[in-house]
């Protein structure tokens, strides 16, 4: 397993639009490292023979049929959102993208 | 304000002689299920903002989601119909993006095991050619909100102050269908790409799964272009192994008319970039319907930065094959090889025919000859006066009809009104004139602008004896067997009935009366 660096650490920063300081940035450099070790200790065991998987259950195909059913009312959606208008959830301002 | 550098273009025709293209075409249709693809939200368009959205929709925790067997469906007749193959068991994934059209931070989609793949569309050129779009896959997602951006001068994104979202689309079933690399096209690309996504709209209408709306959205089209140099014609091996150049992928590419010029537009664009000794940047670009050109989007993400991963709230789709063969069982008569039957029925010539198709009117055609109306005289009206005004318009046919109301019945009711002779052509015309401006159906028009055929043999006769009289050496003409001689006299006796009179019958009785 590849060590985390610090550009990876400022990719995923943008990606989640996340702004990280410089000190921020070193701190989740060492923070997350810690982690991804962690968890790549799962890589040790042994799996030869045993299939992929994703879930838990053995389950396929739990589907519902294409009823209707009521929805929560926009009063009761709106209800969480810090702000809204016009019946709609307001954001920020989005740069550049489309 | 937004401003927008025109870019250099390179005139089609020298980029042809230059650079081969090759499409990739993917397009999304919005399954027209009750329900929504992971909750039993309504999907109606044009309901009031945020009324059909619940806990799923918004990614509140703890809700959980769950498949809707009629996406399942409509996604594996989708595939069948595509001559795919059907995945014995795959999985959703998630896409994660940050960005709040969709409010749980991910899409929920398909990702390395999509429910079909490995398939082909013949689609039929305006000639009559047939060119093979081989089909990668189309996989089951879910659609995103609706963003209206505020104090941007356009509505568009730059310049705005802030974005209002309604979330009401988003978790609507949406099936992706993306297309191999189209190759071997040469310069009727921009034509095999209007074609392919006609063919599929006929297709996907054909099976019921989808209101296939482009102005709408729910079926929209992105369109990847990239050139490579030419080297011979598009079809030669040594043509065909030059590796792809660098694309871009133009979005939401929403009118059949748009894929054709958004193609052709992207081609000249690049082509004068290579030709200057440029490169191409991978990106996405906006179409603008209004002045035809794209601009440039976002420089587009790798497949890495969405982080797909397994999604853990849903268990794998695994159809059986008994399951697959019983939705074999139900797919439609392809619309290709409809349109052959209809031909035979309607004893059209190909040309015939192939004008029918590309006005768009096999629908129209065929819902006025069960109304009763001949083809021939079904076609001889749609491709007529309505046809003309649709082109000038610049809208299809069926939306032209549908927005003035002139309906399939009205048209057999009008050539029914002819083959009973209440009307000649010339007044079918006008009464024709007459229902597109809205006075109403064909009998009312008729009657209200008092448009009939004098039925009174006695008037005809009249006239008849009249125009012979006056044209003795006609008469004469006509009595030693130029029988041809009788149309100027028909004129006359047309002109003396003040046009209401049966051309036909004008004829017989003249003729009737010099032989």
């Amino acid at each position: 397993m590849s060590s985390l660096s610090r550009d990876d650490v400022a990719h995923l920063a943008g990606l989640a639009r996340i702004e990280l300081s410089d000190a921020e940035l070193d701190r989740m450099v060492g923070e997350l490292g810690v982690i991804l070790e962690s968890v790549a200790k799962v890589q040790q065991a042994p799996t030869d023979g045993v299939a992929p998987m994703s879930h838990p259950m053995p389950l396929t195909n739990v589907t519902r049929p294409d009823v209707v059913r009521p929805s929560l009312g926009a009063e009761a959606v709106l209800a969480g959102a810090p702000e809204a208008e016009q019946q709609r959830f307001s954001v920020p301002r989005i740069l550049d993208e489309d | 304000m937004t401003t927008v550098a025109t870019d250099a273009v390179m005139d089609y025709d020298e980029a042809m002689t230059k650079f081969d293209p090759v499409m990739g075409l993917e397009v999304h249709v919005e399954l027209h299920t009750a329900t929504k693809m992971f909750c039993g939200c309504p999907t109606e368009f044009g309901a009031e903002p945020n009324s059909q959205v619940c806990p799923v929709c918004l990614g509140l925790p703890g809700a959980l989601p769950v498949v809707n067997e009629k996406a399942v469906e409509s996604a594996i007749r989708i595939g069948l119909a595509l001559n795919c193959e059907i995945a014995e068991w795959c999985r959703f994934a998630r896409k994660n993006y940050f960005y709040p059209d969709m409010p749980k931070n991910f899409q929920t989609s398909q990702y390395d095991e999509p429910i079909a793949f490995e398939g082909h569309l013949d689609v039929e050129l305006e000639d009559g050619s047939v060119y093979r779009v081989e089909i990668e896959r189309a996989h089951m997602e879910e659609d995103t909100g609706k963003s209206l951006h505020i104090g941007g001068a356009t509505g568009r994104i730059h310049g705005a102050d802030h974005s209002l979202v309604d979330y009401n689309r988003a978790g609507i079933p949406l099936i992706e269908i993306v297309t191999k690399p189209m190759v071997g096209a040469g310069e009727r690309a921009p034509e095999v790409a209007k074609a392919y996504v006609s063919a599929l709209r006929d297709l996907l209408r054909a099976l019921d799964v989808s209101d296939v709306k482009m102005e709408q959205g729910s079926m929209r089209c992105d369109a990847n272009v990239s050139l490579r140099p030419r080297v011979g014609e598009p079809l030669d091996e040594a043509q065909l192994a030059v590796p792809l150049g660098t694309r871009t992928e133009t979005k939401n590419v929403n009118s059949l008319r748009s894929v054709e010029r958004a193609v052709r537009y992207e081609i000249s664009r690049h082509a004068a970039i290579l030709d200057g000794g440029g490169s191409i940047l991978q990106e996405t670009r906006h179409w603008h319907e209004d002045t035809g050109i794209t601009t440039s989007g976002r420089v587009k993400s790798d497949a890495e930065d969405y982080r797909y991963f397994p999604e853990p709230d849903l268990v794998p789709v695994a159809p059986t094959r008994e399951t697959v063969e019983t939705l074999r069982g139900t797919l439609p008569e392809p619309p290709g090889l409809r349109r052959k039957r209809l031909q035979s029925d309607w004893g059209y010539s190909d040309l015939e025919m192939r004008d029918v198709v590309n006005a768009g009117a096999v629908e129209l055609i065929e819902e006025t000859v069960a109304a009763g109306a001949s083809a021939g005289a079904a076609k001889k009206w749609w491709l007529g006066e309505p046809s003309r005004r649709a082109n000038a318009e610049g809208q299809d046919i069926v939306t032209y009809a549908a927005g003035l109301g002139l309906t399939p019945a009205h048209v057999a009711e009008l050539d029914g009104m002819v083959a009973a002779g209440r009307l000649n052509d010339s007044m079918a015309r006008q009464v024709l004139d007459g229902v597109l401006a809205g006075e109403g159906t064909p009998t009312a028009v008729a009657d209200a602008r008092g448009l009939e055929l004098v039925q009174d043999d006695g008037a005809l006769e009249a006239a008849v004896d009249k125009v012979i009289e006056a044209n003795p050496d006609v008469a004469a003409k006509i009595r030693d067997g130029k029988v041809a001689a009788a149309g100027a006299l028909i004129g006359q006796v047309m002109k003396e009935m003040k046009g209401q009179a049966d051309a036909g019958k004008a004829r017989e009785l003249i003729l009737a009366k010099l032989q």
